[in-house]
Parts: C-alpha cells; sequence; structure tokens
C-alpha cells in the first residue's frame, strides 16, 4: 500500500490530475484557475500540464461557467467547475436546479449529467462576507443532484475521482479550512464508495454525525468526552445526498443517542434530514431525541466572532450532556 | 418603422429586392420547399391550437407569423450542426426532423421533453428564459475542441434577450470565439412586454458591444432569413466565432393560449403585420417568377390537412404515462431514495410495476 502525506488542496490537485490523466474529456472551467492554480491553489500547475483548452481560466460570471458545463456534458466533456467561494455559487443558482438537474430526465436519459460543482464552503478562515457559508441544504433539496463532502485529504483525493467518473451532477463540497491540513493518502485504493458514510471513531454512549470541517472538531470533542468517561462514536456521513442512513442506523442501534453537528442553520438542513431519517429508522432504539448542533440562524457573522457561529467543541459537549441526561 | 440596416430579399408584396451583401442562392424548387415547410408548419400549429382550445393539451405556443424566421434558419443548418431551442421552435423542430407528434408531447403534459436530442441533433425545449444560450456556448465549445466543422444555432426571444444568461453567452462566446449563431426572433412581444422597455436600441446592436457581428433581417422573409442563417453558419464553422442574428418579426397570435393579447395590444398593430405575411409572398414570388401552378399549392394544403388530422390521432392516442415512470432518468446512477419511492408506488398499487 503506498500511502503519503499531504494536505487536503495537494490531495485535490493530485485528485484532478490523475482523473485528467485518465480521461482527456476531463476539463477544469473556473475563476483564476489556470495561471493561478486557483485562489486555494486546487488546480495549481494543471494548466501548464494540460493546456489552456483543457484547464480553462473563465470570464466572471459563474451562471456561465456552470451553463457551458452543460453544453460540454452534451457534447460528451466531464467538465469540473471550480466556484471560488460558496457565497458566489448564488448566480449559477438558476443553472444548476433548471438544467443541471434536470436535462437527464428531460432528454429521456440521453444526455449524461456528468459534471462536477467543487464548492470551497463553510468558515472558519476569517474571511469577509460571502466566503464563510453553507449551501448544502439547497443543492440536497434538488432532485437530479447529488451532494459530497470531504473530511481527510484521503477523501479528497479519492471522492474528486470518483465524482468526476459519476454519470449524476455531484456538488462537491470542499471544507476551505480543511485544505492546509495534512494527512495520509493511499494511492492504490479508495477507502469506500462515493456514497458511502464512515465510521471515523468507534464508540458506544452516543453517536455523533457530521460532515467536512465540523469532523475534526467532533474528533476533539470525542477526545475530551472520553477523559470524562463517555465514549463518542463519530460518523462521517461523507455523502450529504443521498445520505447513507444504513451506517447511520447500524451505530444508532448500538449507542440510542444522536447528535448531528453542522455548520448551516439548523432549520430544514441536513441536519434535521439526519434527526428525521433516523427517528424513523431507529425509534424504538432511541434514548433520547436527536439534537442538531448548527450555525445559528443569522446570517453568516462577521468572522472575528464566527468561532461563537460555529459548531464549537463546547457545544458539542453540551448536546452530548443532554442527550446523555434522558432517562431510558 | 424597421429600418434601412434590415436585411430583405423579398418584400411583403412578393417581389424581389437587392441587397448589397447578400442574394438569393435557392432553386424555385427549394423556395417550394419552403413554402411547403412554412404552409405545413402553420397548419400543425392551428391544428394544435384546437387541440389545446379542446382540452387535449395543456398548453400551446403558437408560432403564427414566425414561420419564416424559423423556417429560414432551420433548413440553412446542416445535418451536423447542433440546436437549442425553447418551447416555441416548432419550425425549427419540423426541419431537424422531430415527428410533430414528439413536439406535442411536452404540451400534452406527457413529458418534460419528447424527442431523442441527439438523434435529430436539436435539445429538449427550455422553458427558463436564457439557459439554453449558455448550453448551446458550452456545447460550440466542445466542438472547438473535437476540432469539427460543426455549428450550434441557438434560438431565443426578444423577452429572453434581457436574461443575464443571454449576456454572459455573449461574453463567452466572443472570448472563445465559439462556433454559436445566436438566432434572436424579436417578435415584439413577451407576453405583455413590449421591445420598447426591452431595449433602447436595435437588439442586433448589442452584438457589437460583445465584440461580434450582429444582423438584422426581416423576419417574415424567409429567403432573406435563409442567407443570413448560412452565411452566419457557415462562418462559425470555419472558426469565423459567433453571429447574432436578430430576426425580426411579429407574433400574430397570443403568447400561448393561456394569454389574451387583446389586453395590451391593439389590433391596428397587427393589422399592419397581416400584409407582411411570410407564406403569402412567396406564394406570390412563386406563382409570378416561377409560374407555379394552383394545384401544387392544392397538393400542399392537402397535405398539410392529412398531417394535421395524423398530428390530431397521435396525440388522442398518447395516453397517461405510467405513474412510476416518473422515477425513470430522474438519476443515470442508482439512488436509494428513487428505489424507495418506486417501491411504495408499488405497494400503493397505483402502478403496474413494470420497472
Amino acid at each position: 500500500m503506498a500511502t503519503t502525506t499531504m494536505t487536503m488542496a495537494k490531495a485535490l490537485n493530485e485528485g484532478l490530475r490523475r482523473a485528467m490523466e485518465k480521461n482527456k474529456k476531463v476539463l477544469i472551467m473556473g475563476e483564476d484557475v489556470g495561471k493561478l492554480g486557483g485562489v486555494f491553489r486546487i488546480t495549481d500547475g494543471l494548466q501548464k500540464d494540460f493546456g489552456e483548452d483543457r484547464v480553462i481560466d473563465a470570464p466572471l460570471a459563474e451562471s456561465a461557467i456552470v451553463g457551458t458545463a452543460v453544453g460540454l456534458a452534451i457534447r460528451g466533456y466531464r467538465t469540473v467547475c471550480e466556484i471560488q467561494f460558496d457565497g458566489f455559487v448564488y448566480p449559477a443558482f438558476d443553472q444548476i436546479v433548471s438544467q443541471v438537474a434536470k436535462l437527464h430526465k428531460r432528454s429521456d436519459g440521453v444526455y449524461t449529467m456528468g459534471l462536477v460543482i467543487r464548492i470551497p464552503f463553510q468558515g472558519g478562515i476569517g474571511a469577509i462576507e460571502h466566503h464563510s457559508e453553507s449551501p448544502e441544504a439547497y443543492f440536497a433539496a434538488t432532485a437530479g443532484l447529488r451532494v459530497v463532502s470531504c473530511s481527510t485529504p484521503n477523501d479528497a483525493y479519492w471522492m474528486i475521482q470518483q465524482s468526476i467518473e459519476h454519470d449524476d451532477p455531484i456538488i462537491f463540497c470542499e471544507p476551505k479550512c480543511r485544505y492546509w491540513e495534512k494527512g495520509e493518502v493511499d494511492l492504490d485504493s479508495a477507502p469506500a464508495g462515493l456514497f458511502d458514510a464512515a465510521v471515523r471513531r468507534e464508540g458506544s454512549d452516543v453517536t455523533v454525525i457530521g460532515y467536512g470541517s465540523s469532523l475534526k472538531t467532533i474528533l476533539r470533542a470525542a477526545d475530551t468526552a472520553a477523559a470524562e468517561g463517555t465514549s463518542l462514536e463519530v460518523v462521517d456521513a461523507r455523502s450529504i445526498a443521498p445520505l447513507e442512513l444504513d451506517t447511520m442506523v447500524k451505530s444508532l442501534e448500538k449507542t440510542g443517542r444522536l447528535v448531528v453537528v453542522q455548520e448551516a442553520p439548523h432549520t430544514a438542513s441536513i441536519g434535521s434530514e439526519i434527526v428525521a431519517e433516523l427517528s424513523e429508522r431507529c425509534f424504538y432504539s432511541l434514548r433520547a431525541p436527536g439534537v442538531r448542533v448548527s450555525g445559528y440562524h443569522v446570517p453568516y457573522p462577521p468572522t472575528r466572532i464566527e468561532e461563537d457561529y460555529r459548531p464549537t467543541v463546547d457545544r458539542i459537549l453540551d448536546a452530548v450532556d443532554r442527550v446523555m441526561g434522558y432517562e431510558s | 418603422m424597421i429600418g434601412e440596416e434590415l436585411v430583405q430579399l423579398l418584400t411583403p408584396e412578393g417581389e424581389r429586392v437587392a441587397h448589397p451583401e447578400y442574394e438569393s442562392t435557392l432553386s424555385g424548387a427549394e423556395i417550394f420547399g419552403l413554402y411547403r415547410d412554412m404552409t405545413i408548419i402553420r397548419r400543425l400549429c392551428n391544428e394544435s391550437t384546437s387541440l389545446q382550445r379542446q382540452g387535449q393539451l395543456a398548453l400551446w405556443a403558437p408560432i403564427q407569423g414566425q414561420e419564416a424566421a424559423q423556417i429560414g434558419a432551420g433548413r440553412a443548418l446542416d445535418p451536423q450542426d447542433f440546436t437549442f431551442p425553447t418551447y416555441r421552435e416548432h419550425g425549427i423542430a419540423w426541419c431537424r426532423g422531430v415527428p410533430p407528434e414528439n413536439m406535442l408531447r411536452l404540451f400534452r403534459a406527457v413529458s418534460n421533453g419528447g424527442w431523442d436530442a441527439q438523434k435529430y441533433r436539436h435539445s429538449v425545449p427550455a422553458v427558463v428564459l436564457g439557459n439554453q444560450v449558455l448550453n448551446a456556448v458550452g456545447y460550440a465549445m466542445g466542438i472547438q475542441r473535437d476540432g469539427a466543422e460543426e455549428a450550434v444555432m441557438t434560438f431565443f426571444g426578444d423577452g429572453a434577450s434581457s436574461q443575464g444568461d443571454v449576456l454572459e453567452a455573449f461574453v463567452w462566446a466572443s472570448s472563445f470565439n465559439a462556433p454559436v449563431v445566436f438566432f434572436c426572433q424579436n417578435n415584439q412581444w413577451g407576453i405583455s412586454t413590449p421591445m420598447s422597455i426591452q431595449s433602447k436600441i436595435p437588439l442586433y446592436h448589442r452584438a457589437h458591444g460583445f465584440g461580434f457581428p450582429g444582423v438584422r433581417v426581416d423576419g417574415n422573409d424567409v429567403l432573406a432569413v435563409y442567407e443570413v442563417s448560412k452565411r452566419a453558419l457557415d462562418s462559425a464553422r470555419v472558426g469565423g466565432g459567433p453571429t447574432l442574428i436578430e430576426a425580426y418579426t411579429y407574433r400574430m397570435g397570443a403568447h400561448t393560449t393561456s394569454d389574451d393579447p387583446t389586453r395590451y395590444r391593439i389590433d391596428a398593430e397587427v393589422e399592419v403585420w397581416k400584409h407582411r405575411d411570410p407564406i403569402e409572398r412567396v406564394k406570390s414570388l412563386l406563382v409570378h417568377e416561377y409560374r407555379v401552378k394552383a394545384a401544387k399549392f392544392d397538393d400542399v394544403t392537402a397535405e398539410a390537412e392529412t398531417m394535421a388530422l395524423k398530428l390530431r390521432e397521435d396525440v388522442l392516442a398518447m395516453d397517461r404515462p405510467d405513474p412510476i415512470t416518473m422515477f425513470d432518468h430522474a438519476y443515470a446512477a442508482p439512488h436509494p431514495l428513487i428505489d424507495e419511492g418506486r417501491r411504495e408506488m408499488i405497494e400503493l398499487g397505483v402502478s403496474g410495476g413494470s420497472h
């Protein structure tokens, strides 16, 4: 097993490189993705190696980045669109919802909408407004789309390749605050299917589910909880839509207690969906209601106070205490 | 009113006029073919309006008045070209070989599309204004990467010309020199919205600001539309980049069968355009210049009648789809929520469960 240590940013870069080497129809398109290598350097060096026809520096228009990728998909190309920041995806929302999500259906299966829309999402980098949002629920609520998120360099490396190979359109959410964190990457085999959830830490008292940036926070909470005598089982959803519920059900049947963590506000969120699905499927195993730890229902705050908005170890541990406090 | 820059090769009276840049290259037989196309599509369109009035269609978007714009452009296309239409491009669909009954599947509300887009090289209809124009530019960028000698033609109206997607498409096509022809049918009305609040300048002038040529053509003159379209497509195929064609025409009927144009426009305006009918002027040319006999026109009328009857039969035979088909092609790959939905529907017994 060949493993190597790299940052999530580098893992994404290597994953994209490998996908482009394997399939000449794979293109990259986005703002500043060519010479600059993207504002986060995810596409660093790719234009130099694959040329301007395959790594396309786009004019600054998100609807066009996605809208032209649709036409390229009809022509048989697989375009990886980079949206520079979460808060800039909304100009492309119409194309994503009205065309990307629906053209396979509208064409009676004749068109394959094989394209990937990469969105650096969530906060934690001290940015100005529109650079820290969690728009995943909008896309998860749209039939025809799939939404995934990586939380480790290894997943980043493999999930981006799996997304590019997949025949449905994928919204690929990258936790930008984890871009520079290193981890082991297995270059030989994928850790799991693209739509599988993964148990990151085994435990017995409470199942804590999250995705993207939240995983690291949850794992730190699990360390603290363990020191205090509470055993958390940590599940990485990985696929936000569809959710892979079997792994979650299995965990909850063991622990009977559920906490879901996300940066998005909790109304009509992925966390809401997880709690609803698991309440229905695990009703007789539950020893407490499922609890969400989320961002507050406010526009993403000025980032000098973002750490009081984003789920923290303390807020997760408070939620753990709440679900542990129910008599059973 | 129309302006001196309008390309016209045939007057409303059916007399040829010279133009410094364009001349008709079509033979009498080919012009008769265009007459036949326009007559048939008008008859099919009228039949569709009747079908809607009789409760057999959910909606219909008539093209009456725009036959020359669509047939002229549609016949200028080569088989290998690709087209991105709205919901009103029945004349283009006809030229691409889409069976008429397939065009009505959307309006019968039994499909969201209706035909095999790759087979006819005619995309499924886009209902959201302007979306397809960006998709067309992307397809054209694919042609460039394949090194193919093909062009894309995409259709939109004066209403959609205000959409950001259309203007972004102009930027991209220009910057990447994409082989795409933007064919705007300016039929003067976006439901009740007049041209005067869509643009302060003629629409074709916009192209110059984006860095590519724009041409305004008499959209009711099929000979001119054909030549202008052909030149733009030929240029696109060999690296000449995009062209905007503004086909200046008029929507003789309602926006759709749900619309009532008497609430917002005056009869006198419609009367003016009646004298510019696209079919009558070609018929006049064929009679006077090519001595086409009445019997040949009667043959076309009879052929159109037969096709209209067949269309009616085909539409009436279009049954409500099995509800379980709503799950087909929602995704290309297996999806748990699709499986769950299918299973529930079969358990409820609302479907034959053939899938």
